[in-house]
């Protein structure tokens, strides 16, 4: 069993055993507040019908084996949220792209940029 | 006619692109039905937006390790369950 | 602007989550590109009516609100009422909810230990994970080594974690594939006949709920 069989994408991992994976590490974390809110956002949006858990999930798996690597999980989350709401209808990438500079305009950390609650 | 819990089944051994929940380690492997979890929304229509689709039927298949890794497995009679859709089972006494 | 603005937990100590971790860097580094990202959807979000700040704020507050006492209760319920023990390995959802915890639309399997069986749960292709019971997962059940791992080797991944099985204790994993959550409900340890249903909840870990563990007396 190897990780590059064709057709078996990087998410499927079940039995890949000891190489490349290694030992746990057992080191935690706790969640910042964006990802809480990402997650958030996730929760709310399915339950409202825009997109679903499956949807979520198709756009994480369809990812390069570069962004599991190199990016965090919420990281991945939040691309995959933004997205399905794009196929959804719910903004385009040009809405989305002009609130991300008056977003970044605000300052320069996540404090001074998020107006939220 | 839905499958009998206890009743053998292989899963296709497929490799398709695109969102499934059948794990590639379990393709082409032969289980037990553990239990039927009844109808629901269909991953692979939904994943796409397709919200609209027939539900499908998942059932909980048993493994035995053995089963599935052979001479690989850590303990043959250790045991492994996981959910599968219907449109990924067969009888295992179909022709493979 | 205080270092992080959790503004329901302002209780905590600086810097520090309720369960004394430390948080993941974010309101003090560079916005990233992703941050940003964030805090883009979710004004537009809002501003589209889909959703309000409030909302947002509100499903924070109730991810913030599970943890793993609440699975804890739910085993702790199982040890001390055989009828409940019955409902809860019939129908994990039912009689979750029984107990006035938020099951939502979570499908909840209970699985039960026993001296012939030892059940481990793992999720291959993503991360489920009965966070309504435990809260969100930690980060080693989302990582490849434990994803990977758990279902080939349980016994090596089980040892790790410093848990080595009785000879002749069979090992169950769960590969939550699909629409299904699970629930380990341990075995009661030995000498806790005389604790009730609060005490008994108090020895009952997540770890022990995922079953990479077995609570101890």
């Amino acid at each position: 069993m190897n990780a590059n069989e064709p057709g078996r994408r990087w998410h499927d991992m079940g039995g890949l055993g000891d190489d490349p994976a290694g030992a746990i590490d057992r080191e935690s974390h706790d969640y910042a507040l964006w990802e809480k809110r990402v997650d958030a956002l996730m929760v709310l949006a399915s339950s409202k019908g825009y997109f679903t858990v499956d949807g979520l999930r198709r756009v994480l798996e369809d990812m390069p084996r570069e962004a599991f690597e190199t990016q965090s999980y919420y990281e991945r989350w939040v691309q995959s949220v933004t997205q399905n709401l794009m196929e959804a209808g719910v903004f385009t990438p040009g809405e989305l792209g002009v609130k991300m500079e008056e977003v970044a305009a605000r300052g320069e950390t996540y404090g001074e940029c998020s107006l939220g609650d | 006619m839905p499958y009998q819990v206890g009743e053998a089944v292989r899963l296709l051994p497929l490799a398709p692109p695109g969102h499934v929940r059948t794990p590639w380690y379990l393709r082409g492997k032969i289980g037990v039905i553990e239990r039927d979890l009844g109808e629901t929304g269909d991953p692979e229509a939904l994943a796409y937006g397709r919200t609209d689709a027939p539900p499908r039927r998942l059932y909980r298949v048993r493994f035995s390790m053995d089963a599935i890794w052979g001479a690989a497995a850590e303990r043959p009679e250790d045991r492994l369950d996981a959910e599968i859709f219907d449109n990924w089972l067969e009888p295992a006494d179909a022709p493979a | 602007m205080p270092p992080h603005d959790h503004h329901d937990h302002d209780h905590h100590h600086e810097g520090m989550s309720p369960s004394g971790h430390p948080y993941r860097p974010d309101q003090d580094a560079p916005l990233s590109y992703f941050q940003r990202m964030e805090i883009a959807v979710r004004e537009l979000l809002v501003e589209k009516g889909v959703t309000s700040e409030a909302e947002i704020a509100e499903q924070v507050a109730a991810m913030d609100a599970r943890s793993p006492a609440l699975g804890a209760a739910v085993v702790a319920r199982a040890w001390t009422d055989p009828e409940f023990k019955a409902r809860l390995l019939a129908d994990g959802s039912a009689a979750c909810a029984e107990m006035g915890v938020p099951v939502e639309a979570m499908k909840l399997i209970v699985v039960e230990n026993t001296p012939e069986t030892h059940n481990v749960v793992v999720c291959t292709l993503c991360s489920c994970y009965p966070r309504n019971l435990l809260g969100l997962p930690p980060d080693w059940y989302k990582q490849r080594a434990y994803r990977s791992r758990t279902v080939i080797e349980p016994r090596k991944v089980l040892a790790e974690f410093g848990l080595t099985l009785p000879e002749g204790t069979d090992v169950q994993v769960h590969d939550s594939t699909a629409d299904m959550r699970y629930l380990v409900l341990p075995m009661r340890p030995a000498g806790t006949e005389d604790m009730d249903e609060a005490a008994l909840a108090a020895l009952v870990g997540r770890d022990a709920m995922i079953g990479v563990a077995v609570p101890t007396a």
